[in-house]
This record gives C-alpha cells, sequence and structure tokens, in this order.
C-alpha cells in the first residue's frame, strides 16, 4: 500500500529547489557553527562575515528560485509555497538581517559580548522567517514560528552573558524572559487555533482549508462554530507576534531591554514573518468565511477593531516616551496598525491583491526605515548602553550633520511625508482601503499619521532647532554602523523617489 | 497635444535642483562666499526661464501649455490599473503663478545677503539648499496636473519652511515651526483620503485629458450627461437638497480637497498657525510664505475645489465667502491692534486672502482674474512689507512699534519706497493693489451666488487696510527718532536691499497702470472655469 519512495522520487516529488533560499541558509548557519568553533580567538570576525556571505548566496539562490517567469511552485508535499510573495519577502528579511548584522559587529564589540553564537541564531531566526513567508499548511507556520522566535528569546537576553550585574544585563534577561513567556503563550493560541482548524476542515493545508470551508460555512454545525473559534485564536496567536493592540504589551519592555542591534532586527522580521503567515492564513484559507452572500469575510470587522486600536494606541502613547527605543517600540507597534489596515482591506475579496502588495510594500519601506533608525540610535549610544534619550541627541546636526540628516529622512518616511519611501507604503494602504470602502479606518489611518508627526519631529526639532549645552561626544561607531545607515537611507530614498520600483516588484503577487 | 519630450516648464521646474546639486558639492570654507551667488544666480536663471515660458505662452487658448505627460507608476485596482503620470503644463492661471514664484525667489534670497542670521546660526549652505528645495516644490505645485504627484509637491513644501523656520527663526521659533508643520499636514492629509477616492471613482489621477486619456474634470462632465455623480451608489442623492451638504459624497469630497486649502490660505477659523510662523521666520520665509505659500492654497482652490466639484461648490460657496468676509474684517481688526509690525503685517495677510476667497466664489469672470490677480499682488507687496520690516530688525533689532519713530528722517529713499509699498497693499487706485480689489468687488457684486452684503462688508474691509497700514506707518517712519543708531553708516541702504526693492516697485506701477496685459492672460483660463457655473 504505501511505498516508500527511493531518493531520486523523493527529491523529484519534493521539489527542493524552490526551497532552496530558506534551506541554504539553514546549512550554511551549521557551516557557520564550525568555522565559529574552529576559528579561534583572533580570527572571531570571520562568523560575521561568512554569516554575510551566507546571506549573499541566499539572496542569489533567491534570485533564481523567484524569477517571475518560473510562476508559483509547490514543494515538500504541498506544505510549502514558493511564489512571489515569498520571493519579495525573502528579499526584505536577507535585507534586513544584513543590515542587522552589519550593526551587531559594531555592537557586540562595544558591549564586549563578542561571541559567535550571536550571528548563528540570528540567522537561524531570518530561516525561521524564510520558511513562515513560505508555508501553505499550519504546522509549517508553527514549525517555523518557533524556528524564528526561539533564537530570538535567547538573542534578547544576549546582553545578559556578560553577567556583571549591571542594569543593562539586568533588563537584557528581563527581556528575553518576558518574550520567551508572551511568545511561549501565544504559540500556544496558536496551535490551538490550528488544533479547531483542523477538526473543523480535517486538513491543515491552507488551500484545502480554503475548499473545504467553503461547504461549512453558514451552515449551523459544529464545524462552522469550531472554524470560527480556530480563526480567532490563529489571529490572536499571530497577533502577539506582530504586536498589535491588545496583543502588545510585552513590546516596550522587551524592545528596550535587548541589545540595541536585536530590537531592530526583530521588529522587522518578526513582523514580516508574523504579517505573511496571517495574510496567507486569512486570505488563501480563510476568505472564504463570509457573513453574507458576496459580503466581505467575516473577519474583516476585527481586524479593523484592531487596526483602529493598534494606530491610536501606538500613536497616543509614543507621544510621552523620552527613550527613543521605547519611542521606536511604540512606533513600530503604530506600525503594524498601518499593516493591519491592509489586512483589513483585503477582506473585501476583489481588493485582497491590491490590499497584499500594498502591505508587502509597507514591510519593505518599514523595513529600511525602522532598521535605519535602530542603526542611529545605536550608533549614538554611549558604551554603557545609556544615550539614547531623547535629549542625548539635542544639537545632532552641528556635531554630526550626516548622520543628523540621515535620522531626518527615516523620521519623516515614518510620518509618510512623500519622496521617501514611508510615503509609497501609506498611500498603497491607504489607497487598498478606501477601495475596500473602509473609509472611517482610512480617515482614522491619516489622522494618527498626524499624530505621529508629533513624535518624529520632535527627534528632528531637537537633532535641528535645539542647540547641545554638553559637549560633544567622540564618535563610537566603527564603519559597519555606518555602512547599515546608508543601506537603509539608500533604500528609502530610491524606493521613496523611484515609486515604480516598488510596485513592479509586487506586481506578479497574488496570493488569493 | 504634444504630450511626449522635454517641455520647457519640466526644464523650468527642475532648473532649482540644479543649484541644490551644485550647492551640495560645494564644500569648504573658501567657497562659503560663493554659496549665495550660485543660489542667486539659480533663481535668476529659473526666472528667465519662467519668462521664456511667458513669451511662449499663448493666452487665446484654455488648454494646456508646454504640456510634458509621461507615465510614472501603475497601480492595480481590482481588474484595471490606475496610471499616476508625470503630468505638468501651464494655464493662464498657473502661468501667473510660477511668474510670482520666480520672482520672489531671487527677491527673498537679495533679502537674505547681508542678514544677521547667518552670524548666529550659521549653517549658510543649508540655508540656500532649502530655499531650492522649497522653489523646487512651489513650481512643482503650480504646474502638476496629476493629483498624486500634486500632493508629493504639496507636501515637500512643508519640510523645507519647517527648517527655515525652525532654525533661522526669532525667539518662539521651534513652537512656531512645530504648529506650522502639524497644523498644514493635519489638512493636507485629509486630502490625501479625498484624491485616493477621486483615483478610485474616476479611474485616473490626471486632472486635464491629455494624450488620449481622459482626465478627472472631462470624467467629471460625462458624468453630469449621464445622470451619474461622484456617488456611484445613489445618483438621488446629488442634487440641492436639504441634505447635500451632509449626505453627498461630493460634498465631503470637496470638504476633503477645501480643509488643506483652508489650512494654507488660511481661512478663517483656520489661520492661528500664520501669525507665529510669520512672525518667527526669517526675513526670506516671511517674504516666501506671504507671497507664494499662501497662494498655493487659493490656487488648489481655484484648480481643483471648483474643477472637480461644481456642484459642491455652487451649494458651499455662499459659506466659505462668508467665512472669507469674516477674514477680511477679523484680520484688518486684529491687525489694527498690533503692537508687533511683523505680526501686523502677518494679520492684514488673513485680510487681504479674505478678498481671494470672496472672488473665487463668486464664480464669475471678474471675480475669478481679480481673484487669481489679487493672489499676485498681495505677494508682491506683502512680500515687500515683510522685506521692510526685515531690514528694520537688522538695524534696530525690535519688532515693537512703540521703539520705532522718525525713520523717514533718517532713511528717506527707504521711508519713500515703505510708503509706495504700503499704499500698494492699502489699495491706492493707481498701483497694483486697487486693482486686484475693485475685480474682486466687481465680481461679488455681480455674482449669482452672493449678494451684495459681501460686496459691502468686503469694501469695509477696503477702509480698514487703510486705517491699519497708516497707522504702522505713522508709528515707524513719522514723528521723532526715537532709537538713533550707534553709526550713521547703519541708516544707508545697501545695494542688495535697494536691489531688492527694484522689481517690486516696478511690478507695482506695472501691474497697476497696465492690469490688461495680466488680465490678457487670464481671460480664457478663467473663463474655461467660469463656463461651469454659468446659470
Amino acid at each position: 500500500m504505501f511505498e516508500s519512495p527511493t531518493i531520486a522520487e523523493f527529491l523529484a516529488q519534493s521539489n527542493l529547489a524552490s526551497t532552496l533560499p530558506g534551506t541554504l541558509l539553514l546549512a550554511w548557519t551549521l557551516l557557520l557553527v564550525l568555522i565559529d568553533l574552529f576559528a579561534g580567538e583572533e580570527r572571531a570576525h570571520w562568523t560575521p562575515i561568512a554569516a554575510c556571505i551566507g546571506l549573499g548566496i541566499s539572496f542569489v539562490a533567491n534570485v533564481f528560485v523567484y524569477s517571475p517567469a518560473e510562476g508559483e511552485q509547490i514543494a515538500l508535499y504541498g506544505m510549502f509555497i514558493a511564489d512571489a510573495f515569498t520571493g519579495f519577502l525573502n528579499m526584505v528579511i536577507l535585507v534586513a538581517t544584513l543590515i542587522a548584522v552589519l550593526m551587531s559587529w559594531d555592537y557586540l564589540n562595544r558591549a564586549d559580548i563578542h561571541r559567535g553564537e550571536y550571528y548563528i541564531l540570528a540567522l537561524i531566526s531570518s530561516a525561521g522567517a524564510m520558511f513562515m513567508v513560505a508555508a501553505n499548511d499550519l504546522i509549517i507556520i508553527f514549525v517555523a514560528l518557533e524556528l524564528l522566535s526561539i533564537p530570538l528569546y535567547i538573542l534578547a537576553a544576549f546582553r545578559s552573558i556578560k553577567n556583571d550585574g549591571s542594569e543593562l544585563s539586568l533588563k537584557s534577561e528581563e527581556s528575553g524572559m518576558k518574550y520567551f513567556i508572551l511568545g511561549a503563550f501565544s504559540s500556544a493560541f496558536l496551535v490551538f487555533g490550528a488544533a479547531l482548524v483542523y477538526g473543523a476542515t480535517g486538513t491543515t493545508n491552507i488551500p484545502q482549508i480554503f475548499s473545504i470551508a467553503g461547504g461549512i460555512v453558514g451552515g449551523t454545525s459544529a464545524a462552522a462554530f469550531y472554524l470560527l473559534i480556530g480563526a480567532a485564536l490563529l489571529v490572536v496567536g499571530l497577533g502577539f507576534k506582530v504586536a498589535v493592540v491588545p496583543f502588545h504589551m510585552w513590546t516596550p519592555d522587551v524592545y528596550e531591554g535587548a541589545p540595541t542591534p536585536v530590537t531592530a532586527f526583530m521588529s522587522v522580521t518578526a513582523k514580516v514573518g508574523g504579517f505573511a503567515a496571517l495574510l496567507r492564513v486569512l486570505i488563501t484559507g480563510l476568505s472564504v468565511l463570509v457573513l453574507a452572500e458576496g459580503g466581505a469575510a467575516a473577519w474583516q470587522s476585527t481586524t479593523t477593531i484592531i487596526a483602529i486600536l493598534t494606530l491610536v494606541l501606538g500613536n497616543f502613547v509614543a507621544i510621552s516616551q523620552r527613550n527613543l527605543k521605547r519611542m521606536l517600540a511604540y512606533s513600530s507597534i503604530a506600525h503594524a496598525g498601518y499593516i493591519m489596515v491592509a489586512v483589513a482591506a483585503a477582506g473585501a475579496a476583489d481588493v485582497a491583491d491590491a490590499a497584499t502588495q500594498s502591505a508587502l510594500v509597507y514591510m519593505m519601506a518599514y523595513m529600511f526605515t525602522n532598521l535605519g533608525a535602530f542603526a542611529v540610535v545605536m550608533a549614538i549610544e554611549r558604551e554603557d548602553g545609556s544615550g539614547g534619550n531623547i535629549d542625548d541627541i539635542t544639537g545632532l546636526a552641528k556635531t554630526r550633520p550626516l548622520m543628523a540628516m540621515a535620522m531626518t529622512i527615516f523620521m519623516l518616511s515614518l510620518t509618510g511625508i512623500p519622496l521617501t519611501a514611508g510615503f509609497v507604503g501609506k498611500f498603497m494602504i491607504f489607497s487598498s482601503a478606501i477601495q475596500a470602502g473602509l473609509f472611517g479606518l482610512a480617515v482614522i489611518g491619516v489622522l494618527t499619521s498626524v499624530v505621529s508627526a508629533f513624535y518624529y519631529v520632535r527627534v528632528v526639532v531637537n537633532m535641528y532647532l535645539r542647540d547641545s549645552e554638553v559637549d560633544a561626544r567622540p564618535a563610537l561607531e566603527t564603519p559597519y554602523v555606518r555602512w547599515a545607515i546608508n543601506i537603509s537611507l539608500a533604500g528609502t530614498m530610491i524606493f521613496g523617489i523611484f515609486y515604480p520600483l516598488a510596485t513592479n516588484l509586487v506586481s506578479m503577487v497574488s496570493i488569493v | 497635444m504634444d504630450v511626449t519630450g522635454l517641455s520647457l516648464t519640466t526644464i523650468t521646474l527642475f532648473l532649482p535642483m540644479v543649484g541644490l546639486a551644485i550647492l551640495l558639492f560645494m564644500n569648504g570654507e573658501t567657497q562659503k562666499a560663493n554659496l549665495k551667488w550660485v543660489a542667486f544666480a539659480t533663481s535668476i536663471v529659473t526666472f528667465v526661464a519662467s519668462v521664456l515660458m511667458w513669451i511662449n505662452f499663448d493666452p487665446s487658448t484654455a488648454d494646456l501649455q508646454m504640456v510634458q505627460r509621461n507615465t510614472w507608476a501603475e497601480v492595480s485596482l481590482g481588474e484595471s490599473v490606475i496610471n499616476i503620470s508625470y503630468f505638468v503644463g501651464v494655464d493662464g492661471i498657473s502661468m501667473l503663478l510660477v511668474l510670482l514664484t520666480t520672482f520672489i525667489m531671487p527677491i527673498s534670497i537679495l533679502g537674505s545677503f547681508g542678514s544677521h542670521i547667518f552670524e548666529e546660526r550659521g549653517r549658510e549652505k543649508l540655508y540656500y539648499i532649502f530655499l531650492m528645495l522649497l522653489e523646487w516644490s512651489m513650481i512643482g505645485v503650480f504646474v502638476v496636473h496629476d493629483l498624486i504627484i500634486f500632493y508629493v509637491f504639496w507636501e515637500v513644501t512643508l519640510v523645507p519652511m519647517y527648517f527655515l523656520i525652525g532654525i533661522w527663526g526669532s525667539e518662539e521659533r521651534i513652537y512656531a515651526a512645530v504648529k506650522f508643520f502639524l497644523y498644514t499636514m493635519a489638512g493636507s492629509i485629509l486630502m490625501l483620503i479625498a484624491i485616493l477616492y477621486v483615483g478610485n471613482r474616476s479611474g485616473t489621477f490626471s486632472t486635464y485629458s491629455a494624450g488620449g486619456d481622459i482626465g478627472v474634470i472631462e470624467r467629471v462632465q460625462t458624468w453630469e450627461g449621464e445622470g451619474t455623480y461622484w456617488d456611484a451608489a445613489d445618483p438621488e442623492a446629488e442634487g440641492e437638497d436639504a441634505g447635500f451638504l451632509l449626505n453627498s459624497v461630493e460634498s465631503w469630497l470637496f470638504l476633503g480637497f477645501l480643509v488643506a486649502f483652508a489650512i494654507k490660505v488660511p481661512i478663517f477659523p483656520f489661520h492661528s498657525w500664520l501669525p507665529d510662523a510669520h512672525v518667527q521666520a526669517p526675513t526670506a520665509g516671511s517674504v516666501i510664505l506671504a507671497g507664494v505659500l499662501l497662494k498655493m492654497g487659493t490656487y488648489g482652490i481655484v484648480r481643483f475645489n471648483l474643477n472637480l466639484f461644481p456642484e459642491a461648490t455652487v451649494a458651499w460657496a455662499p459659506t466659505i465667502a462668508f467665512l472669507g468676509v469674516v477674514g477680511i474684517i477679523y484680520g484688518a481688526w486684529v491687525s489694527y491692534a498690533q503692537d508687533n509690525v511683523k505680526k501686523l503685517v502677518a494679520y492684514s495677510s488673513v485680510s487681504h486672502l479674505g478678498f481671494v476667497v470672496v472672488g473665487i466664489f463668486a464664480l464669475n469672470a471678474q471675480g475669478l482674474q481679480g481673484a487669481t490677480l489679487q493672489m499676485v499682488n498681495h505677494g508682491i507687496s506683502t512680500g515687500g512689507l515683510f522685506l521692510i520690516v526685515g531690514m528694520l530688525y537688522e538695524r534696530w533689532h525690535t519688532k515693537e512699534m512703540a521703539d520705532y519713530g522718525g525713520v523717514w528722517k533718517v532713511m528717506p529713499l527707504f521711508g519713500a519706497i515703505s510708503l509706495v509699498i504700503s499704499l500698494s497693499s492699502m489699495g491706492l487706485p493707481g498701483l497694483n493693489g486697487f486693482i486686484g480689489e475693485f475685480t474682486i468687488l466687481l465680481g461679488s457684486l455681480g455674482s449669482d451666488y452672493l449678494g451684495f452684503v459681501f460686496t459691502l462688508l468686503a469694501t469695509l474691509g477696503v477702509i480698514m487696510a487703510a486705517v491699519y497700514l497708516l497707522k504702522m506707518f505713522q508709528h515707524v517712519f513719522m514723528g521723532e527718532l526715537k532709537r538713533p543708531l550707534s553709526s550713521e553708516d547703519g541708516y544707508k541702504l545697501t545695494w542688495s536691499e535697494k536691489a531688492a526693492f527694484i522689481p517690486i516697485i516696478i511690478m507695482i506701477f506695472w501691474m497697476g497702470i497696465q492690469p490688461i496685459v495680466f488680465f490678457n492672460m487670464l481671460d480664457v483660463s478663467v473663463d474655461s472655469i467660469v463656463a461651469l457655473f454659468v446659470r
């Protein structure tokens, strides 16, 4: 009855080639363990270099696998899907990891915690995110989510490996612990949701859920009820990961306590992975979950409410923050809210593609801008990790004009001022919201961006319009951080000014 | 219509960016003295380019001229695709305002040549870079006919102005700069929503038709023939029934655009950012703010509100014109009460732009022509007034009127120039201000949509203008000299100050004596808009 296939048959059927970007990165990471082990103290810098090379290899593989001519490919017996959506987000994740590695190089030396494991963990996490954006099955989503999260828990606590009892290492420890407990909690929600969906439909494969759920929805059977509860729990579980209100409580503490490059890294990759899974589950799997014939998906109202709460709370609470990292943490909650607007818009069937594309462009814009902003914050931090308050950047335009200019552009991009990538993202998101008929949501979205302008502009005010009373601090950062800032700046400007570049990259994306 | 290839409009638009690029690469102390010359030369070349545009301009057609249109990006929309295009061109109204912009820029750069602000705050290079960026974005606002690109230019003007006020302003500069930024952004971001809806509903972001593609304006007119309108779902909701103002989509779209423009103009009661921004801004900033930036608001109303939402315009006209009249009287009243000379001039802008608003919403040819001309007049005369205030401040370091007096005795030429500019701002016949105000009053009197009460109240504003401007002139220039300067040399006007005034004086007399030149430019373009409102 069940014959085990030969290796050749297995390889042919599982279509491993299309999983190459992720698997290559994972394989390279294992190699990295050996390099780090045998390179020795004096060649410790080999590990980050090798990490960058690995990211490069994965990037090249990604370009080959996801050339538009290939179209959509299913791999690993339907559990893995390689389409334009995956390809685009893979690129976002890889660039984000590269920038984070460049930042870490500097940070670890400065904090005197230079360990090769750091890069290995970061790369594993990044590979987890790459599997997550390619997941076509609830089980893969769960496995990838754990692969993404567990290294992040360790990374968040990384500063405490030098256990000197300082406030910084304690905070880092607390951050890792908090993240771990709440992360495990959210995973439980996710698994329970997946179990209920499986109970209702008899499958964990997302496209199959779609076809089976079509027959259940609208009936009064228990299955319909379980499907609804399951879908809600999936939203809760992934909502934790992407930090949307009301599942955001862990974010500020974790972001503030974690080492700055880790904060930057997880504020992007965890969100990208989480939103990718959310989009796949909701659009590909559960868009049939409608309350009325021909109406919008049932989860649209839920996601709309989440989006509104996230936008309002994230932006208003960010105003009162004095610590830049904490401010960026709340602003990253707010940005999750903007992406949530796109998710809500995707609830209208004919807007699903446009909304998905807008979410993707927004994530890319957010990746460049947010990483850049964190890199600047890191560059101006003191050795002991202090100096990240809003008053510490006073007069930065005089002492470090280029750094201040870059920070200004990042702040304008986060606000959504034209000619930056942030505007392109916001424009596409609101455009899809309008197409979906969610006018109220769009208006709340733009009004909260005015609120966000208040605290972003305050950063610019301090850098340019106030003069520093204290003497200029010596530049601590190495060229690597400057490279991180330059890459982010280039991305923010290029995709902001050459708008078609962004739209062309996502024009093939369709996950309906 | 030639729609591809490099048009003169594009060249004019991007000349400031060339200057900006040159400025970026000028480093070091030796180059520092040259910065202002590069900026000045760029603005002069841009002015020459815009004059070339004027020479090429054919006033006998309402079509856009010197058009260039290239597809920029495609936005997917369900099954269809909307193009965002780089679409520039000028009609009479745009042409006049482009000329105003390129005319004001060299003057404001000249005005900051000898300024003390660089001794205190430095960063001269950044200052001129922001001025170039500002000129680019302001010209962009006036020549672009794609709603998205228009929004881009519109928002970009905020950034350099914010820095100009914030870095080189007076004591309260940070408060004023942040207020300016947030206030104007809050208004314009609602316009983005309205723009997205318009593009969504009409399938294009281009306002005018070009190269075979139908623009929004033409689309609106075909809808009218088909009996549908902005509110696709419920055509019955259209029409001037009682619920129209609050229930129809068109009315909300109209308001979405209007709030953005009303804040910029500013129409009463959205004016509270203006005194702060004006008073705190450096001289060049005030001149550009009063001279050009405020006109972006009135231009936007004429170009977008009137063309895209004619029914809502008719329904809202009396209300907005009433706010305009309130602005005229309130602005004049508050202006009279000021002790701070710069604040006095700032509030006079509220009053003068009230006239423009009344002229626009008279919705007839005289009203619109007068309003457009008054935009230019106000730019020139109030720009001049801010220059005067700036030069006084350079010498006496105070803005309080009580500290001045008798300036005419020690600076006779300066006094004479100031008198001419003040009289022009008052609307003395024979000078430019009179032409604009008179035509607007004529338009409001003959309007189908406004009654003569509007004319009556607006006329009151003309008288009040004389009151507060003469008060200013009397306190500053007449009487005994209260505070002699330490050296006689301080009283002399520098060559750059004189040079800044010459073109202003020329324009004041030229537009006052021979306004027909400018009316001819506007005639046909204005008629094509007014045709929407003929009853």
